[in-house]
């Protein structure tokens, strides 16, 4: 689902250029759910851009759902990533004045999906996470954690190949933490790949797959022993 | 694209938008609004003011020259300087023949006399004129006509009098065709009474217009006339037929070429140009006033917009990130400015035409009137609003490529 090889990027910074990936391998299937892990600067946050087809690599390959990315302009990375990729972000990133539904039915609008069409779906996932009794309120009405489920069912509104998810627990508690958590594994056993940046060993340990960067560098990628930790 | 301007979520949005700056927002509306009120309301009183002014010389022909002889100031062909000079009837032919351009050269006497209806008298302004007279100067008849061919011919003891003259001969609802007035003791018979315009052509007592050729005979005024009214073409330059006349007139009466003051003259059309010089330059100030107004309005709004635009960065990055094209962004916004400068553009020939209104309630008709009839025409409503709809969306487009200049990566990033 995503192959990427030797990928390179730097920014720079001044008359410098600050060196952050600096040749990444890594191969992703279909159904994979895989936490990247690293701590701040290690490189995390660029790899997820890169993936994310937010930002462009200096030179490698990236793969996505075996189509050759590169030279993309702004429509057409708008086109893949609305198609083939959902975002989760840490400060959930909901739009403050559209209610739940509006917020889940947004990328649906991006599809040129009808209002009728994009409602239905939209409350099929906000049920789907267990918010259908709150569609219709705004995201200051709604807790973290029931914020971060309507991203979670924003970034599936338009069943995408691969959820990318930056630090979707960052902000919330250890109990909501595991709730979004177990949402996270319940659409990976339905077969979603799904990509997670973060930093807290215990979220990492809930995925099938650990890949530690450190200074731009993939120090281990390793299989989680589900049976030990269960 | 229809259906983007017809959707529901699109005016959703751009209501949203709104709802979160409303001060900023009105008094944006507020500026261009003031843009284009000015120009309705500065339009429509230019527009009273011409009207008001055509009002005024609208009977008159305006094209015209006003010509009479006085004293050379040059010797010339072994005549001293200061001899006097007299217009004849033989000019008038070769004026016709000679000139290019004319419309028409009426000739005129001018007296003053002593008139009299049984026992009321006043002194008059006493006129021998052609039935001419009546197109270069349109009388405006309340009774009867004016001067015609067969009076001129058989030198007809006929009187045309202005309403004023009424006023003071008669009793008040008497009817005055067919009856007499004495004038050096020659009765006359009123034929027409016209009212007098908002320009007085005659004494300040009035004037009474009898034939041109009953004139000359009753006043033995010979072959002469007293002057000469010529009105050129709208085509030909008054002034340049006023210089050839002149010069004309000096050969024909033996002056020398370059002896200006022996024959006076009274240049109506040059007048009358540097008014309706004064009214275009002010219609052009009135132009440029509101379309400045208007651009400076139109700035502000591509102003609050390109505000706005900053403060939802982030939200522009979510829906970048979740797929929005950089275009889709792009036209949201350019149509919450076209949206903007309509609604203020609406609003602002909405309260001009309304303070026209006023305008025409209060001061607009009557004959004290200083505007009449303050008015704005449809098309220039419509030019305006086109050229507000097209600088609202030329001005949209500044905020629009910002939002989509920042990458979302970028935007994202943004607490």
């Amino acid at each position: 689902m995503i192959k990427i090889e030797n990928l390179q990027k730097s920014y720079p910074i001044g008359k410098d250029s600050l060196h952050v990936l600096k040749g990444l391998n890594l191969h992703i299937k279909e159904g994979e759910f895989v936490a990247i892990m690293g701590s701040s600067g290690s490189g995390k946050s660029t790899l997820l851009n890169i993936v994310g087809l937010l930002d462009s690599h200096d030179s490698g390959t990236y793969h996505l759902n075996g189509q050759l990315i590169e030279n993309l302009d702004e429509k057409k990375a708008a086109v893949l990533r609305n198609k083939f990729l959902g975002f989760i972000f840490q400060s959930f990133n909901l739009i403050t004045y559209k209610t739940a539904v509006e917020n889940v039915a947004l990328p649906l609008y991006y599809q040129g999906m009808g209002r009728a069409e994009r409602q239905k779906i939209a409350l099929k996932y906000l049920e789907k996470v267990g918010l259908k009794d709150r569609a219709n309120h705004l995201p200051n009405e709604l807790s973290g954690g029931e914020k971060q489920r309507v991203a979670v069912a924003r970034a599936l509104a338009t069943q995408p190949k691969v959820v990318l998810a930056d630090e979707p627990t960052g902000a919330l508690d250890s109990t909501t933490s595991n709730s979004v958590m177990e949402l996270l594994k319940d659409i990976n056993r339905e077969g979603m790949t799904v990509f997670v940046i973060t930093h807290e060993e215990d979220i990492a340990e809930q995925t099938d797959r650990i890949v530690r960067l450190k200074d731009g560098v993939i120090i281990s990628d390793e299989k989680v022993n589900k049976n030990v930790n269960a | 694209m229809f259906k983007f301007i017809f959707d529901k979520d699109t005016w959703q949005e751009i209501y949203s938008s709104i709802q979160k700056n409303k001060v900023r927002t009105g008094i944006t509306i507020i500026g261009v609004m003031w843009g284009i009120f000015l120009l309705v309301v500065l339009l429509g009183a230019a527009r009273g003011m011409e009207n008001n002014f055509n009002k005024l010389f609208g009977n008159f022909a305006t094209n015209s020259v006003f010509v009479w002889a006085q004293q050379t100031s040059k010797p010339f062909k072994g005549f001293q300087e200061g001899k006097g000079l007299t217009l004849k009837v033989s000019d008038l032919e070769n004026i016709r023949n000679e000139i290019k351009g004319l419309e028409f050269v009426v000739p005129r006497h001018q007296t003053q006399a002593m008139a009299t209806n049984n026992f009321k008298s006043g002194t008059f302004g006493i006129f021998g004129d052609y039935p001419e007279l009546d197109k270069v100067q349109k009388k405006d008849l309340v009774y009867g006509r004016f001067i015609n061919d067969n009076d001129i011919k058989e030198k007809k003891k006929v009187c045309v009098i202005e309403e004023e003259i009424y006023k003071q001969l008669f009793d008040e609802g008497e009817y005055p065709i067919g009856t007499y007035i004495k004038i050096n003791d020659i009765n006359y018979d009123i034929v027409g009474m016209y009212k007098q315009g908002q320009i007085g052509t005659g004494g300040p007592q009035g004037s009474i217009h009898i034939p041109f050729t009953t004139f000359q005979q009753v006043y033995n005024r010979g072959d002469s006339i007293g002057w000469m009214m010529i009105t050129g073409k709208p085509e030909f330059d008054i002034v340049q037929i006023e210089a050839d006349v002149k010069l004309l007139l000096r050969n024909l009466h033996n002056v020398h070429p370059k002896d200006e003051r022996a024959f006076g003259s009274f240049n109506l059309g040059k007048e009358f140009a540097k008014f309706t010089g004064f009214l275009t330059g002010m219609q052009f100030l009135t132009w440029f006033v509101g379309i400045a107004t208007l651009i400076a309005g139109v700035f502000a709004i591509g102003n609050i917009l390109l505000i706005t635009v900053k403060e939802r960065t982030k939200e522009i990055g979510i829906r970048r990130a979740l797929g929005a094209k950089p275009w889709e962004i792009k036209r949201q916004i350019i149509l919450e400015s076209v949206f903007l400068t309509s609604i203020a553009g609406a609003l602002g020939i909405i309260f001009g035409g309304f303070v026209l209104m006023i305008i025409d309630a209060t001061a607009g008709s009557g004959p004290e009137a200083i505007l009449n009839n303050p008015t704005v025409d449809i098309p220039v409503i419509v030019t305006a609003t086109i050229t507000l709809v097209v600088l609202g969306t030329l001005i949209g487009m500044i905020p629009a490529q910002t939002a989509v200049s920042i990458r979302p990566i970028e935007a994202l990033r943004e607490e």
